[in-house]
């Protein structure tokens, strides 16, 4: 009963579009390689490492051309560390990753299987080619005075900063405003004291205090954004807060434009060390046939000029000459680490951040 | 959803009685508000965009990202569009021109694409193809990954575009009855003659309307591609992704520039609108007076 | 197939099972085959958890409550001020009025996170609208009322595109005579006029309300997103989801699916109304 013009003309139009899907799925799913020589690989990264990628990708390119005269694309894609992993795991055919936190990693290795759980080991310094810090932005002449951690949990002080659920950095500044209670409870020897039965009962006590301090700066927080990026903006152009917690090197790196934004930097005499990590996801690269390259641009990130690039971007690099060469661009504060505050990030998000854990104590919206 | 194609646009009926005061603080009131929500917007995006000058503009909208936004924007319009006209037709053609049980909500059902929530769309999407989701795993072992990849930016656009050109035909076929194809298949045209020499000019301008709108959506198309895209710059990031991607990298002017490209899209959408409607009205027109003058004109056109 | 025999006037055309079966197998593929599989999703959580986590959660009822509410109100204006935009282009005449009518269509072409951030910016503290009403000490970005703004661009076509061609279709003999029997003008219009718009001013309510309930593109950029407070429904569903918890993000969505789906049903009522009141 149909006319045969019509189903033939539909026939042959379907399979037309269903081969052009086809080719797009095709073209978009097969391999890292475009031929012998062009290769492309990703580059999965959290919020505030965009220039400092933008800059290791154009000299790493630059590098492996002359090396193998084989030319490299290096695609990026940034999100909040959290959100990054989660979109690993439900399949973002990344090369690499390069997170905030080492937990983020590990969660990939532990839900998709993309990488050995030991990968921490794999390269230097715990696979953190660069470390970073937190400091805080505050509006022009620093209307409300805050110097310190525990100045965040003054009534009044309206302060910034990202959703530990799903940021990296949040986390950091989670930790550190928990950190720098204790120390400031504890003294400079706090690390040690933590380990040490003898002081337990004051080492609760500065626990509780740190806990009641962090508790009041989290009630402090109108909005918690899913990334870093995206509590600069809230504090810089919706003009929200009177405080914004931010990784130093987006701070630094921001300069002469925060001054024309009218906030202004403040270092608190303590933070924590932060170290984020990148790794390689090996059943990837496997896959597509890219090992070589990521494995090369990793460690380009430890080489002399992935360093002094790290350096520029006032990422502090590992490497103890270039750090000494370039410590002029760094504020001088006292730093302390997670695993001697907070025994690791393993007991950290167990204490913390896992469901019903802390933070979800703490912040009841 | 709304019928936006007003057939008849006639002059404006008298206004009975309404005093001049009332009238024109009634048109005061309404340009008020369209000069608020659309007007100031559409300004300010153009002054945002050209802010710094028209180098600066060029130079956002030629940056390598931002030409592989629009590439991929366009590329996946094309994909879309045509698919989703093709469904159109035949829905339309289903449902306009034949009566069958359950029809009203056959086209609920293909309204829900407007009423659904378009992050509701990019989970569902992340649910069936994630490597941890019910196909993902399966489609991987052929070495398929869709997911963070322009094809699932395809398929989501698919899913919220699909009613548009159904929407705008099923009215006008309606409206238009069966009668002409009948007479040109009494004549012995076959089926697909009568489409192609019957319905088709009959209903052109509302399908092109379809089309038009639809291609608006397939390019503006936000919140389920935010999701299932990955935001790979220069690979999965259209042109509105793009648009926040700059936005929040302080990159206002470029966030501005791009956004322009895609107000004017909007704008020509508009204009293509606006002429398609008086393309319409003239039409029904033509044929109201043909039919005053000679009456059952049946079958003529038919070959 | 279509063999009702009061309807056989139509079966005379082709085509009918290789369209259907198209339009069927496309939808089945396209639309319902992934919203069967959300349903699913759903039905493999306990109903404690669901409960927990599509409703009793206190954030997710915060975000519902703007979501519905802002949806809502947004709507509402658009009832109020697209009645007026749809009067004023029927009937009355001045210039300019064939752009003005035009444009009254952007919202449809214009993709939302244009719209998005050039609303946050027009009504933010230093834009060239917020900084009016800071003069007033009200703050339109990154509140509540910014939701508002985002969500009545977007619904602003439908009631004016609804009322347009019922107020035409006025007979306008029926006002002549209630004036004619002595009815004031005021009278004529809430007595006569309004009544017969009401189903088509309630369509494009509804119509407006329906679409700003998904909105996501506009409002993330002008809401500021604070939990419990300018968090809408849709942001929560993403949120959930980065943070890894599928579970809350299905429960989330298929709450909005439903409610997308019963408002669809009303609308087509509402139609259905609206053309019998027309005759």
């Amino acid at each position: 009963m149909t006319p045969p013009t019509l189903q033939s003309s539909l026939r042959r139009g379907l399979p037309a579009v269903l081969v052009g899907l086809a080719l797009l799925v095709g073209t978009v799913t097969c391999s890292g390689r475009d031929g012998h020589d062009h290769v492309r690989i990703l580059n999965a990264s959290y919020d505030t490492t965009r220039q400092f990628y933008r800059e290791i990708n154009a000299a790493f390119a630059e590098e492996w051309r002359e090396a193998t005269g084989q030319t490299v694309t290096i695609r990026m894609s940034h999100a909040g560390s959290g959100s990054q992993a989660r979109a690993v795991i439900d399949g973002l055919r990344a090369d690499v990753v390069t997170l905030a936190l080492a937990a983020d990693i590990d969660a990939i290795a532990r839900h998709a299987r993309l990488l050995p759980e030991d990968w921490q080991e794999r390269l230097p310094h715990g696979s953190a080619p660069y470390s970073s810090t937190l400091a805080f932005l505050v509006r022009e002449g620093n209307p409300k005075g805050i110097h310190t951690w525990e100045d965040l949990a003054r009534e009044g002080v309206e302060v910034i900063t990202p959703n530990p659920k799903t940021s990296g950095a949040a986390r950091w500044n989670y930790l550190a405003i928990w950190g720098g209670v204790l120390r400031s409870e504890l003294g400079p020897d706090f690390a040690a004291m933590l380990q040490d039965p003898v002081h337990a009962e004051a080492v609760a006590a500065a626990q509780e205090r740190a806990r009641e301090v962090t508790a009041r700066v989290y009630r402090n927080v109108p909005v918690l954004d899913a990334g870093a990026r995206g509590s600069t903006n809230t504090f810089i152009q919706r003009g929200m807060g009177d405080v914004l917690i931010n990784w130093e090197n987006e701070i630094l790196l921001g300069g002469h434009e925060l001054d024309q934004a009218g906030v202004e930097i403040v270092t608190p005499p303590v933070s924590i060390l932060a170290e984020p990590p990148v790794a390689m996801l090996d059943a990837v690269v496997d896959q597509r046939g890219t090992r070589e390259v990521a494995g090369a641009y990793l460690d380009f990130l430890y080489s002399r000029t992935g360093q002094e690039i790290a350096a520029r971007n006032y990422f502090r690099p590992v490497t103890p000459e270039i750090l000494e060469e370039y410590s002029g661009r760094f504020p001088d504060l006292e730093l302390f680490t997670v695993e001697e505050v907070f025994g690791g990030w393993t007991e950290a998000n167990r204490l913390h951040f896992q469901e019903g854990a802390s933070f979800d104590q703490i912040y009841a919206p | 959803m709304a019928d936006t194609t007003n057939l008849s646009r006639a002059g404006a009926v008298p206004a009975h009685g309404d005093s001049p005061l009332v009238r024109r603080t009634l048109i005061a009131v309404a340009l008020g508000f369209l000069g608020l929500f659309l007007i100031l917007p559409l300004v300010l995006i153009f002054s945002q965009a050209l802010a710094e000058g028209v180098r600066v503009y060029f130079d956002a909208i030629r940056e390598p990202d931002s030409l592989a936004a629009i590439r991929l924007t366009l590329v996946t319009a094309a994909i879309v569009v045509p698919v989703n006209t093709v469904f159109g037709v035949a829905a339309a053609w289903a449902i306009a021109k034949f009566e069958f049980k359950g029809k009203s909500f056959l086209i609920t059902i293909i309204d829900m694409p407007f009423a659904i929530s378009p992050v509701v769309v990019g989970l569902i999407f992340v649910l069936m193809f994630g490597a941890t989701g019910w196909l993902g795993p399966h489609l991987a072992e052929y070495g398929i990954h869709l997911l963070f990849t322009p094809a699932a930016i395809v398929i989501v656009t698919l899913f919220g575009t699909m009613p548009f050109v159904a929407r705008e035909l099923i009215p006008l076929m309606q409206a238009q009855g069966t009668q002409e194809e009948q007479s040109a298949l009494t004549l012995g045209a076959s089926g697909w003659q009568t489409f192609y020499h019957i319905t088709l000019p009959n209903v052109k301008w509302g399908l092109l309307y379809g089309v038009i709108l639809c291609n608006a959506r397939a390019m503006g198309e936000f919140g389920s591609v935010y999701v299932v895209s990955g935001r790979i710059r220069g690979e999965t990031n259209t042109m509105p992704l793009h648009v926040e991607v700059l936005y929040n990298d302080y990159m206002i002017t470029a966030a501005f520039a791009v956004a322009s490209l895609l107000a004017l899209l909007a704008l020509v959408t508009l204009a293509a609108k606006s002429i398609v409607e008086w393309k319409i009205a003239r039409d029904m027109r033509l044929a109201s007076a043909a039919a005053g003058e000679a009456p059952a004109p049946d079958g003529e056109s038919a070959p | 197939m279509n063999s009702l025999p009061r309807l056989r006037q139509h079966s005379v055309l082709p085509g009918f099972g290789l369209t259907m079966g198209f339009t069927l197998l496309y939808m089945g593929f396209v639309l319902l085959i992934p919203l069967a599989g959300l349903l699913f999703a759903a039905g493999q959580m306990s109903l404690g958890e669901f409960w927990e986590k599509g409703i009793a959660d206190r954030r997710v009822l915060a975000a519902y409550r703007l979501s519905f509410g802002a949806s809502l109100l947004g709507a509402a204006i658009n009832g109020v001020f697209g009645f007026i935009v749809a009067w004023v282009l029927v009937r009355y005449t001045f210039p300019g009025k064939r752009l003005v009518d035009a444009i009254v269509d952007l919202p449809f072409a214009l993709p939302t996170a244009v719209s998005g951030i050039a609303l946050t910016t027009l009504y933010a503290r230093t834009g060239w609208v917020g900084r009016w009403f800071e003069v007033f000490g009200v703050q339109i970005s990154y509140t509540w009322i910014g939701v508002v703004v985002a969500l009545t661009l977007i619904g602003l076509p439908f009631v004016v595109r609804t009322v347009q061609p019922a107020l035409e279709d006025l007979e306008s003999e029926v006002e002549e005579a209630a004036a004619a029997l002595g009815a004031t003008r005021f009278q004529t219009f809430t007595k006569v006029i309004f009544p017969s718009l009401l189903p088509a001013v309630l369509t494009g309510f509804a119509l407006s309300f329906a679409r700003a309930l998904g909105e996501y593109g506009s409002v993330i950029f002008i809401a500021g997103n604070m939990p419990g407070k300018t968090e809408i429904a849709p942001l929560l569903v993403v949120i959930r989801l980065e943070q890894y918890d599928y579970n809350g993000a299905i429960a989330i969505s298929v709450v909005m699916l439903v409610s997308a789906f019963l408002l669809l049903l009303t609308i087509n009522g509402l139609q259905w109304w609206s053309r019998r009141h027309e005759g």
